[in-house]
């Protein structure tokens, strides 16, 4: 029962993934491509969970933290190239 | 399906599509540095899966986050037209 | 595995997964950028939190770590969105004909 529920929300977790990708392709304005760059990583973040659900391994939550703090500076550095070039 | 097969197969898929776009994009210089920044990105997760989150974390913090705030910086110095 | 707990934190991670997809059909869906932007980050940042706390069910001597990663994300992420919109707006993104209302250009002097 709990492994069938959670292999249906690694499902879920694939698509959206999947969907991002495509705006992150597809989208037309740089800003699009940035908000898919920062959703990239948050869909990458519950991955990582799954990863480490599947594993066992408390160490993988580590990298997750790396993730969460890198996607916050990346936005922020991309965001002000594009308002003012540095 | 195993989950950790799906996982590589999502990855691989989204690795080879930033590689398209970082290196055969018609697009503005921006978006291949930030398509070559996701595709480090996704090559973390795949460190991870692989079983070695140590490498998965340096390769988030330097290839993901300082070299695309490196390329970003110099490419909007090259835009100003300093040349110190 | 089994249990109460087990299926309530397996349940969560399903909710929270759903509320990622929700986000991820918002992106491809959505007319413009603007309202991209909203869809982006609001349910994948829920989403998110959500499946943190259907994990830390599961396993619950991860907690701390689960803890740290929710607290980041809820510090980060609506301050990026923020920036992403100003960024946005600063860059005269085009909006989307049924998108109608401005305040902020409204609140700067400018036309729409």
């Amino acid at each position: 029962m709990v492994d069938f529920i959670v292999s249906l929300a690694a499902v879920f977790a694939g698509v959206a993934f999947l969907l991002v990708l495509w705006r992150f392709i597809k989208g037309p304005s740089p800003v699009d491509r940035i908000i898919a760059f920062d959703g990239l990583t948050i869909v990458s973040i519950t991955g990582i969970l799954f990863a480490a659900l599947a594993a066992e391994r408390g160490i993988y939550l580590d990298v997750a933290l790396v993730y969460a703090l890198l996607s916050f500076l990346g936005v922020i550095v991309v965001a002000r190239f594009l308002e003012r070039g540095f | 399906m195993n989950l950790n097969i799906g996982m590589a197969l999502l990855l691989a898929i989204g690795m080879i599509g930033t590689a398209i776009m970082a290196t055969r994009g018609k697009r503005s210089l921006g978006i291949s540095i930030l398509a070559a920044g996701l595709a480090s990105l996704l090559a973390s997760v795949m460190f991870l899966l692989l079983g070695a989150p140590d490498v998965a974390m340096t390769e988030a913090a330097i290839g993901s986050g300082l070299t695309t705030f490196l390329f970003f910086f110099v490419l909007g110095r090259v835009r100003r037209g300093e040349n110190d | 595995m089994g249990g109460l707990i087990d299926i309530v934190g397996a349940l969560l991670l399903l909710a929270g997964t759903t509320f990622l997809l929700l986000g991820g059909l918002g992106m491809v869906r959505m007319p413009d950028t603007y309202n991209r932007i909203q869809a982006g980050t609001k349910a994948t940042t829920l989403g998110t939190l959500l499946s943190l706390v259907g994990v830390g069910f599961l396993h619950p001597e991860w907690s701390l770590k689960l803890l740290l990663i929710g607290v980041f994300l809820l510090f980060t992420n609506p301050l990026s969105s923020q920036v992403l919109a100003r960024a946005a707006h600063r860059t005269r993104v085009r909006k989307s004909p049924t998108n109608v209302v401005d305040r902020l250009a409204e609140d700067l002097g400018e036309e729409p």
